[in-house]
């Protein structure tokens, strides 16, 4: 590294839209604080700002690294930059309507938004464990103040705090984790890593085991999989809809990302320690998160443990070890984020100040007041379930094809049973759509950006399962210049 | 020289303070402070792997730990105090609100 010449420390076009949206969150933040501001400018700079971002993410070269060779921008990370900044421009869409209707007038609510999404393609970008740190606490610490933002509200202070205390108690893990890995291996450059544990012969080293443990851990917290799950429910509840809609993905797939990254660039070699774990992980995610879902009749904490069942399928792919296996994730967490952000769309759109549209009862009938919604919503679940034609089953699909290929029979069997049991509280709430009386409910008008967000999560639903090699193939593409 | 395993041991014994601390406290501030227990420890293990290594990525890194903690810090009692302010408690286990 010391032969770099010192301009070279710097290059700008690896970082260029994480550059972008910093100077776009600060001209933002200075923007909020002027009292009379027309109510569409944040939003739309905010929109604006996500498209430039990627468009410049396309621009710029593969393989270049920037800031000492701490960040990189290859294919992987330019894939999971976009499932980012998609979802940030979903919930940009989403968020004018859900913040008219219960009357949230933050103007620190995209700036926090657009400095999460900083955090996160940093994560993700990140080939050295300190960039990694500093880009985690970044999202972490942006999604708390989120969560938090309704601060008149008892119920978003509650989720606030305890994603505060389980996100920072997991942060304390992750360094604590890191600090053993430096110690052992003297390096924190993720391919040094590899390298380092392969000279040193560490691989059965039971200091270094910890740490990779503990780091394992925390992006187990941070990805909402069993045991870990715990704070998971509660926070997807509190939190308002728009945001709980963002963070069900963005965040989700950001540390989805660095799991992906640490384990398959930096502990190749340790497979054998780590896939067990995960798989674990895995399996304790997919029962526990479709079985608890049953119970809820709350419909963000049905889709808070739905989410947990689908980082447990998103864990399958990771923990195959096999780049196939990677590339199957990558492309279930870009459809899972589309489904998810469709169904929380249809979520604000009938959201009102007095909690409409969270209770499951409120969708009973809704086939009749407005079948457009109910139509949209039953798309959504069916892929949710991963019932073919939608893509959530051809998602699902590669990922038992992956697992299976890796030699885990009996977890591609634990994935489809547990994806059976989703089916109950999948259709449930479509049986509540069509099959109910409806109670006397206002026809509701979508708004404009409600509507983009939907049409933009139903095409991709809809392409995704009929032409579904496309992404898989960008994915695997993706993977070359990991 | 005090040998590296000591301040190790030092660390590690603080580390597990902090954890116990978190798990058993309810009162939210002494989780806060269990919490900044934790990344103390993991700072004291920065700079004295760094100092023994003779390299300077561990003291850096503990550079940006102490400022992401205080941020932490801000952010953290910021929500203590809107909380307090609704619900008058600062107790993890009054926080019943949102369960099923």
């Amino acid at each position: 590294m010391n032969a770099v010449p010192p301009l070279m420390l710097f290059s700008v076009s690896p970082v260029a839209p994480e550059l972008v949206l910093v100077g776009l969150g600060l001209l933002l933040v200075g923007i909020a604080s002027f009292p009379k501001v027309p109510k569409l400018i944040m939003p739309s700079v905010t929109a604006l700002g996500a498209l430039v971002a990627l468009m410049l993410l396309y621009t710029t070269s593969s393989g270049a690294t920037s800031l000492m060779n701490m960040l990189v921008m290859d294919g992987y990370s330019r894939f999971f930059k976009t499932i980012c900044l998609v979802a940030l421009l979903l919930t940009v869409l989403i968020s004018e309507r859900y913040r008219t209707a219960v009357d949230m007038r933050h103007g620190e609510y995209y700036c926090l938004m657009i400095f999460a999404v900083v955090g996160m393609m940093v994560m993700i970008s990140a080939v050295d464990l300190i960039m990694l740190y500093v880009g985690l606490e970044l999202m972490a610490l942006s999604v708390y103040c989120l969560v938090g933002l309704l601060k008149h509200d008892t119920r978003a202070n509650e989720a606030a705090l305890k994603y505060f205390l389980m996100g920072a108690f997991s942060s304390g893990f992750f360094l604590y984790g890191l600090t053993l890995i430096y110690g052992l291996t003297g390096t924190t450059q993720l391919s040094e890593l590899a390298q380092r544990i392969a000279l040193l012969d560490l691989s059965a080293n039971y200091a270094l085991l910890a740490g990779l443990g503990l780091v394992a851990v925390a992006f187990a917290f941070k990805v909402a999989a069993a045991p870990f799950h715990m704070w998971t429910p509660d926070v997807y509840e509190g939190a308002p809809t728009a945001v709980t809609a963002f963070m069900s993905v963005a965040p989700k797939a950001a540390s989805f990302a660095v799991l992906g990254r640490v384990l398959m660039e930096g502990f190749p070699m340790m497979h054998d320690q780590w896939g067990p774990l995960l798989a674990v992980f895995a399996l304790l995610s997919m029962a526990v998160g479709n079985i608890v879902a049953i119970a809820q009749t709350n419909i963000k904490r049905m889709l808070a443990y739905s989410s947990i069942a689908h980082a447990g399928y998103a864990l399958l792919g990771i923990l195959a070890g096999t780049a196939e296996g990677l590339s199957a994730t990558m492309n279930y967490l870009l459809i899972y984020a589309l489904m998810s952000l469709g169904a929380f769309a249809i979520i604000v759109h009938l959201s009102s100040r007095d909690g409409r549209g969270e209770r499951l009862e409120d969708y009973k009938g809704l086939a009749q007041d407005n079948p457009l919604a109910a139509l949209l919503m039953l798309l959504f679940m069916f892929s949710l379930t991963g019932i073919p034609p939608t893509a959530g089953f051809m998602g699902k699909l590669y990922l038992l094809i992956a697992i299976m290929n890796a030699g885990h029979l009996w977890l591609a069997l634990g994935a489809v049973l547990f994806s059976a049991i989703s089916a109950y509280y999948y259709l449930r709430l479509v049986r509540y759509m069509y099959m109910h009386e409806a109670k006397p409910a206002p026809r509701l008008v979508f708004s404009f950006g409600v509507a983009a967000a939907l049409c933009v999560s139903v095409f991709g639903v809809a392409a995704l399962g009929v032409v579904p090699s496309a992404v898989l193939a960008w994915a695997g593409q993706a993977m070359l210049g990991f | 020289m005090v040998p590296i395993s000591w301040y190790l041991t030092l660390s590690a014994a603080i580390f597990s303070v902090g954890v116990y601390g978190f798990l058993t406290r309810r009162n939210v501030i002494l989780m806060f402070l269990s919490l900044e227990l934790m990344l103390n420890a993991a700072n004291l293990n920065l700079v004295a792997l760094g100092h023994y290594m003779g390299d300077l990525r561990g003291p850096i890194l503990t550079f940006f730990v102490i400022a992401v903690a205080a941020a932490e810090a801000a952010i953290g009692l910021g929500l203590v105090v809107a909380l307090f302010r609704n619900r008058r408690t600062v107790y993890a286990d009054e926080l019943t609100e949102l369960k099923g």
